[in-house]
């Protein structure tokens, strides 16, 4: 996918990169706690890229902040040598200074100058587009995201895998490039993806299918989120990318592909399950409960976090978010199940089981 | 009774101060009054836009934050865009341009007054009727709220299924009768620039305030329009069956994007155009000279006008675009840069070889002059697509949209209050006060609006309640609220500066800053009648040929 121009540049980069990493650490890193133990910086920064679409943006934004920066270092020192210079003294004389009206050859020098940096940005930055919307190669793993208020459908069409909120992707050597592209629906609103370190952001929006990719070159936990106002939970629609080697995505994907587990003991909680409302949204595969509204729980407990990342998945934050979904994330489309203490241990035992 | 009922009947009624004052405002259509008029209404809502601001600061001002609940945050982030946008900026360039224009182009009044005084009444009534919405919204349950869809409403967020109740409809209706007043307005200023000028003043020697707002003016006109329609479109859709943004019976929200956007960035120039215009009044004022490269400047403008009307699409870079037309939008929106980046160096060509004296108007025009360098030059990263997709709709779009409004043109709206209120209320505002606003709100200007730029780039996108620990935000967001604080002082004493001139303030005479142009040759305030004999100029500069009968400027121009 690299093309061998795009080396070179980010060869010629790696001085400017690495006073960036340094600049970056000096602001951001004692303030945050990387959760995807990413070094040191903050785990959404857009100057930490892990991909080549996030990669190619950051190799073009540092020409484009080295352009401005020196057209701002120009310009603020007229400005600042004006205010000096030209103040008016204590011992002014009272005269009125040189009335000057104009000069064209000064005009034609700040107009021509400012045309000749716009030409250089222009190319630049149709070079970035062009290589970032680039056709889809036939080796690539396909992805279906469709946003939802407040969560993400991941659908895995020639994998026959659905999840939700944790999109698993495998680790992409650039020597081997095994990319990922996602296809971007919305069931209802807009919406939009956007996990900094991966790539810029693209929208979902209902009815105007999008796409995108990404190759990310590290394994880990990637975050991010809604990127565009989706209603009242926009803040909590959290994104979660697990890069994975291809061992483990192969492994994850055989279990994602197993019927939910039976488990004889859950059985009273599976019939609270089947019978209040739950079954009318939720899917859990090889049993009756094949709702679409929201997530699919057939294999829940093989995520880290409930309420599209909003809290950590355990037993607690489970049985309160059935109980008062307020609690976690006001205004959120789960409605509270009014169920008694009884039955949401028996359902939360048996959301337990489905591993 | 009876005696009482022979005594002479009074021959005139009770005398009835308050009442007449206000039957005098209420039904007046004097440019004047009206131009104060929108300037007093825009400030009431800068007050209420700045409150909500505050409360959206206060809620940011650490992770998990809970001082308001989601759906208040979200009303309130709707609110203070809508306000600001429509019923603060707007109106104060309106107010500026109506008070100013007939008195600086020497006419008696605006082309068409009653059309006046019903535009700034359209708008009044559209900004009631918004914020009517917080007692009304929900209709027939009785407590209403604020609409909550953002200022740019995107469908189908707007549709009936995911805006119940009426808190929209406030937002559309009130939005639809400002535009008419909008409008109006922009009609108002073409036909009065073009056709009430005093006699020897050629287009070509117009002040270039005239020649701004003439071009704002005409912008309005073309960009107003489309979000009219598309109120219309949305009205239909939400009570008549259309489903033009309706995506679940084949509408097009994206659709819904491009009608607002070519509405909305025309709007920034609308904005923005009065700001350009008071720079270049009060930069060679205070400079003692002249505006360098007149012509090149007015052809600036003019250029801005047209291309700003080809560049809406950058605000959709994330939407999905092909690649040609993301390009396409990319030369445009960079080809804006080059007149702007011209404006900026004739102000600073202006400033060269004069003799600037730091009244309080001037150190807002050069505190303007190092802010909108900043946001143009943050404009041009957001208009590198590529780059755009990642700083899209993070707090760094934020910071640089309130680094143009309120580095840009907020602050050139202060110094317009500081220069023409000697005029407007024949009294000085107080250089002291002036002083300590201008420090406090520069201070709390940057903190605020410096510091919201890290967060964007650490992946902080705009219009969430509330976020994570653990991303690198919490301190630059306490950061930006602690700056919100300072800039309520400044605004503080702004409005007791206003209070304290006014009533107790020096005598400015006609001509308190030694200036050029016409509505200083006449009392401060002007009479009703403006001038007594109709003003002749030979010049661009009137007041200075009469001030220099010996070294006129019509002999250079």
């Amino acid at each position: 996918m690299q093309t061998s121009g795009m080396q070179t540049r980010r060869m010629n980069n790696s001085f400017a990169r690495g006073v960036l990493h340094v600049v970056g650490a000096l602001v951001c890193g004692k303030l945050s706690f990387g959760e995807s133990g990413a070094p040191s910086t903050s785990p959404t920064n857009i100057f930490a890229p892990a991909s080549t679409p996030a990669d190619s943006i950051f190799g073009l934004s540092l020409f484009v902040l080295a352009v401005t920066a020196a057209i701002f270092v120009v310009v603020a020192s007229l400005l600042v040598y004006c205010v000096v210079k030209f103040k008016k003294r204590k011992d002014d004389d009272g005269r009125e200074p040189a009335q000057v009206y104009g000069s064209n050859q000064v005009e034609l020098a700040w107009t021509v100058i400012p045309v000749l940096i716009v030409a250089a940005l222009f190319m630049a930055t149709a070079r970035v587009i062009a290589t970032v919307q680039n056709p889809q190669p036939g080796n690539a793993l396909e992805v279906i995201a469709v946003g939802h208020q407040f969560w993400w459908e991941y659908r895995y069409p020639r994998l026959q895998v659905v999840t939700a909120n944790e999109l698993h992707v495998p680790v992409s050597d650039p020597a081997h490039p095994t990319p990922t592209f996602i296809k971007l629906l919305s069931a209802d609103t807009d919406h939009s993806f956007w996990v900094p370190r991966l790539a810029g952001k693209t929208d979902l929006i209902p009815n105007h299918p999008n796409s995108m990719w990404i190759d990310p070159h590290e394994t880990g936990l990637y975050l991010g989120q809604c990127a565009q106002y989706c209603g009242t939970q926009h803040a909590k629609m959290l994104l979660r990318i697990y890069v994975q080697s291809q061992n483990d995505f192969d492994h994850w994907i055989q279990e994602q592909r197993q019927p939910g587990r039976r488990s004889t003991d859950a059985s009273q909680g599976q019939r609270i399950f089947e019978t209040t409302a739950c079954m009318n949204c939720h899917t859990v595969a090889g049993t009756a409960a094949n709702g679409r509204f929201g997530p699919d729980l057939t294999h829940l407990m093989s995520r880290d976090t409930i309420a599209a990342g909003a809290a950590p998945n355990t037993p607690e934050n489970l049985r309160l978010w059935i109980r008062n979904p307020e609690a976690i994330k006001p205004g959120s489309l789960m409605p509270a199940m009014e169920l008694n203490d009884q039955e949401l241990d028996a359902l939360t035992s048996y959301l337990e089981t489905l591993r | 009774m009876s005696t009482e009922a022979i005594a002479l009947p009074r021959t005139e009624p009770a005398s009835r101060p308050f009442v007449d004052a206000l039957h005098e405002w209420v039904t007046t259509v004097d440019h004047k009054r009206l131009g104060i008029l929108y300037i007093v209404y825009a400030l009431i809502f800068l007050v209420i836009g700045g409150v909500e601001a505050t409360v959206l600061r206060i809620q940011l001002i650490r992770p998990h934050n809970d001082f308001v609940s989601p759906q208040v945050f979200n009303r309130m982030f709707t609110m203070h865009g809508t306000t600001m946008i429509f019923f603060v900026a707007m109106p104060l360039g309106f107010g500026f341009a109506n008070y100013l224009i007939p008195l600086m182009i020497g006419a008696r009044d605006m082309a068409f007054p009653r059309l006046n005084a019903f535009s700034f009444w359209l708008m009044a009534f559209g900004g009631f009727l918004l914020y009517f919405s917080l007692v009304g919204a929900n209709g027939l349950y009785g407590a209403g709220n604020a609409p909550d869809v953002g200022w740019f409403a995107y469908a189908p967020l707007t549709s009936q299924t995911f805006s119940v109740g009426h808190s929209t409809d406030f937002w559309t209706l009130g939005l639809l009768v400002s535009g008419f007043g909008s409008i109006g307005t922009a009609i108002n200023i073409i036909a009065t620039v073009l056709c009430m000028r005093c006699p020897g003043m050629i287009l070509g020697k117009m002040p270039l305030l005239a020649w701004l707002n003439l071009v704002m003016a005409g912008l309005v006109v073309l960009a107003v329009s489309p979000l009219t329609a598309a109120q219309l479109m949305l009205l239909v859709d939400r009570y008549l069956g259309g489903h033009f943004f309706d995506t679940q019976a084949g509408g097009s929200a994206v659709i819904w994007m491009h009608f607002f956007w070519i509405f909305g960035h025309p709007e920034v120039y609308v904005l923005v155009m009065p700001a350009f215009a008071f720079a270049s009044e009060i930069i060679p004022v205070f400079s003692r000279k002249p505006i360098f490269g007149y012509p090149i400047m007015v052809g600036a403008t003019v250029a801005i006008g047209f291309v700003s009307m080809s560049v809406w699409a950058h605000h959709m870079f994330t939407v999905g675009m092909s690649s040609a037309a993301n390009t396409f939008f990319v030369l445009s929106t960079m080809a804006i840069s080059v007149p702007t980046g011209i404006k900026i160096f004739n102000w600073l060509a202006t400033m060269w070889g004069g003799k600037i004296e730091f009244k309080t108007p001037m150190l807002f025009c050069i505190a303007f002059l190092f802010q909108f360098l900043i946001a143009g030059l943050t404009g041009i990263m957001l208009s590198v697509a590529p780059f755009n997709w990642q700083l899209a709709n993070s707090y760094f779009v934020v910071a640089h949209f309130h680094y143009v409004i309120v580095g840009g043109i907020m602050f050139m709206m202060f110094a317009a209050f500081y220069y023409w209120f000697p005029k407007m209320t024949g009294k000085m505002c107080s250089e002291t006060l002036g002083k300590w606003h201008f420090w406090l709100f520069l201070i709390g200007f940057h903190l605020t609006f410096d510091f919201m730029h890290i967060p964007g780039l650490l992946g902080m996108p705009r219009r969430i309640y509330t976020y994570e620990p653990g991303r690198g935000w919490d301190t630059w967001n306490l950061i930006v609220t602690i700056g919100v604080f300072f800039q309520t002082i400044a605004t503080l004493v702004f409005v007791v500066n206003l209070l304290w001139s006014y009533f107790k303030g020096k005598a400015a005479g006609n001509d308190p800053w030694d200036a050029w142009t016409l509505e200083w040759s006449t009392a401060s305030p002007p009479p009703a009648y403006n001038f007594a004999t109709i003003p002749e100029v030979k010049s661009r500069r009137p007041l200075w040929d009469l001030k220099h009968p010996n070294d006129p400027d019509w002999k250079y121009e």
